[in-house]
């Protein structure tokens, strides 16, 4: 229960995301697959790419092996003699840090321009708006698609073609929030101080749209991620030299046939536990920070 | 009705005219295919001649125009790589794409919405909370580790579904399909279940949600106390109050399941017009990317236009709002 003489809006958030388990389970494997990811080189058994320790040898054995240098292969290892739990954990880094970036560059992009169409208004307002929706009326994976084919391959082009693929989002929640917000009377207030427009615009109205739009950004992190994946998987992602998950499920799929599964089946499983993991805390701070209940964040 | 279906055709039009030319350039815009396509040892006199025969030596303006001027009368270029009519190629290969997606659509509609309706009916139940489970995992699932994850358990594992390929096929009416042959129906039904996926997840929450709205109206209480039995209410009352929305959506989906084959017919070596793109765009193949996009955008406006026009005829509510206006 929250104790009212210490009603802090951090405190009562954290309070209100606590109240249910399975969101409180998901955020502690996401932390602690973002510690493993970020903790990769301290961690991991071998770092995967340096090529003297990998022996070929060790190829292509099954979980639970022993390696020549003496380790165990818990997850077995790939056709290089690869160990897959340093792999995966290397994959993570890679997986995280693109979908991270493309998503943070996306959100202030997309946030900027729903913020300038809220305040334009007028034609400016209505020619980004039919730009969002005639995105929106493709699916992600064709843009992304067509822009790499465009574009070339390499981990800057993949993040350009998260970006183009999430701004709209973001653009049409912010613009959304923003024209509710710019009629509220505290925002008449602050024009009645004489305030500039940028800082309404900025230290009012911004802190007030934050909550749905970090509950829109939380998806689509989920999003670009398995995105990454599947570009990466159809060889129009990362590059051979920033191995993914995706390409390490791509890498196993040759293997797929001959029975040698864990090649493709623990980076699978790795990249759907933080999916699943992101999906559902995404799903829990959509219901704490609904408009109707967090009248306490912002001013 | 009709003012409005002209209107909504009209805009149409101009979406497919703003995205040729951003297809257009966006692809034109990159690298040169004489590059890939002629001897690394061809001496300049070659390059320059095969740089004429493809028409890269002209302006990109009259690039497009020639190439706008074509694509109206349906000729969109020769493939670089195969050397026949890049329209040819992909229609050829249509009809894979398009018996795949509908057997995912097919199976999306027979278990989505039985199940989303069980759910519904008993959101508290064990059975109600696992199907939800599952809808919610279908989303977190990605559809080629799925795929993946599918040959090895029914192909490498049990031996029961081929891994590849579309089988035997039969032609009927000059389309070739799968479906028909028992060995065409077992190399079909892999990669439409895992295309299948993510519509089904999507079909099960609808379903779901609109039950259970529907359960709380006045109509079914009323229907209740007439002493009507619940599986007639739910038979009549329910399932057709549900069902605009999941037509829409089921209409609107058709699209992006074209679309999201592009994996799974990479996965599962389908010969269909997803796969031609991703080994098009390997060689950049350009005349058969452009024309690839060309006919995806034309059928998203196509659907968009078709969903919107069956919806408004459908249900009387949206027509009456739009003749207030």
């Amino acid at each position: 229960m929250v104790t009212v003489t210490a009603q802090t809006p951090i405190r009562e958030f954290t309070a209100s995301f606590s109240r249910d388990r399975i969101a409180v389970t998901a955020f502690a494997v996401l932390c602690l697959i973002l510690l493993a990811a970020i903790g990769a080189p301290l961690i991991s058994p071998q770092d995967p790419y340096d090529l003297a320790q990998l022996d070929i040898l060790d190829s292509k054995l099954a979980p639970g092996a022993k390696a020549g240098a003496g380790f165990t292969f818990w997850l077995g290892s790939d056709d290089q003699g690869r160990d897959m739990v340093s792999a995966i954990l290397y994959g993570l880094r890679i997986s995280l840090g693109v979908g991270a970036l493309a998503t943070v560059i996306a959100l202030a992009l997309g946030m900027a321009i729903g913020l300038i169409s809220a305040y334009a208004g007028g034609w400016l307002d209505s020619l980004i708006m039919r730009l969002v929706d005639l995105q929106l009326s493709f699916p992600s994976i064709l843009i992304a698609l067509v822009l790499l084919a465009v574009v070339g391959q390499g981990v800057d082009k993949i993040v350009i073609a998260l970006i183009t693929v999430q701004w709209a989002y973001y653009a049409r929640t912010v613009r959304g929030a923003a024209l509710v917000e710019r009629r509220k009377e505290y925002v008449d207030a602050a024009r009645v101080m004489a305030f500039s427009t940028g800082r309404i615009v900025f230290r009012h109205i911004l802190p007030n749209v934050l909550p749905p739009l970090i509950v829109v950004a939380t998806v689509q992190v989920a999003h670009a991620i398995a995105l990454e994946a599947t570009l990466s998987f159809l060889g129009l992602g990362m590059p051979i030299t920033s191995p993914s998950l995706g390409l390490l499920i791509s890498n196993g799929f040759a293997h797929l046939l001959s029975g040698r599964y864990w090649i493709s089946f623990f980076p699978g499983i790795a990249l759907l536990a933080t999916i699943v993991a992101i999906n559902l805390v995404g799903d829990r701070l959509r219901d704490v920070l609904n408009p109707r209940l967090g009248s306490h964040y912002g001013t | 009705m009709l003012a409005f279906a002209i209107r909504r055709l009209l805009q149409s039009i101009a979406v497919l005219f703003v995205m040729s030319a951003l297809v257009f350039v966006g692809v034109y815009a990159i690298g040169n295919p004489v590059d890939i396509l002629i001897n690394p040892q061809a001496d300049q006199a070659e390059i320059a001649a095969a740089t004429r025969a493809l028409g890269l030596d002209q302006p990109l303006w009259r690039q497009y125009w020639s190439f706008l001027a074509g694509a109206l009368a349906g000729d969109l270029g020769k493939s670089f790589a195969a050397n026949i009519p890049a329209v040819q190629l992909i229609l050829e290969r249509m009809p894979a794409t398009l018996e795949l997606a509908l057997g995912a659509m097919v199976i999306a509609v027979v278990l989505g919405i039985p199940l989303g309706l069980w759910a519904g009916l008993r959101p508290d139940s064990v059975s109600g909370r696992v199907i939800m489970a599952g809808s919610i995992l279908g989303f977190s699932l990605p559809t080629f580790w799925v795929g993946l994850m599918l040959i090895m358990v029914f192909s490498v594992w049990l031996g029961w579904l081929p891994p590849t390929g579309r089988g035997e096929t039969v032609k009927v009416l000059g389309v070739t399909v799968s479906f028909l042959t028992w060995d065409g129906l077992q190399h079909l039904f892999m990669p439409a279940l895992n295309l299948a996926l993510f519509k089904l997840s999507l079909l099960i929450r609808l379903t779901r949600a609109g039950t259970r709205e529907a359960l709380a109206q006045d109509y079914v209480r009323f229907a209740r106390a007439k002493g009507l039995t619940m599986e007639r209410v739910v038979r009549v009352h329910v399932l057709k109050n549900i069902m605009i929305p999941v037509v829409t959506v089921t209409g609107l989906e058709f699209g992006s399941l074209i679309a999201f084959a592009i994996v799974t017919e990479t996965i599962f070596a389908w010969p269909g017009m997803g796969k031609l793109l991703i080994d098009s765009i390997n060689v950049l193949d350009r005349p058969v990317i452009v024309a690839y996009l060309l006919i995806i955008v034309l059928l998203f406006v196509l659907i968009n236009l078709i969903v919107d026009l069956a919806y408004t005829a459908l249900d009387p509510r949206v027509r009456l709002a739009g003749r207030s206006t």
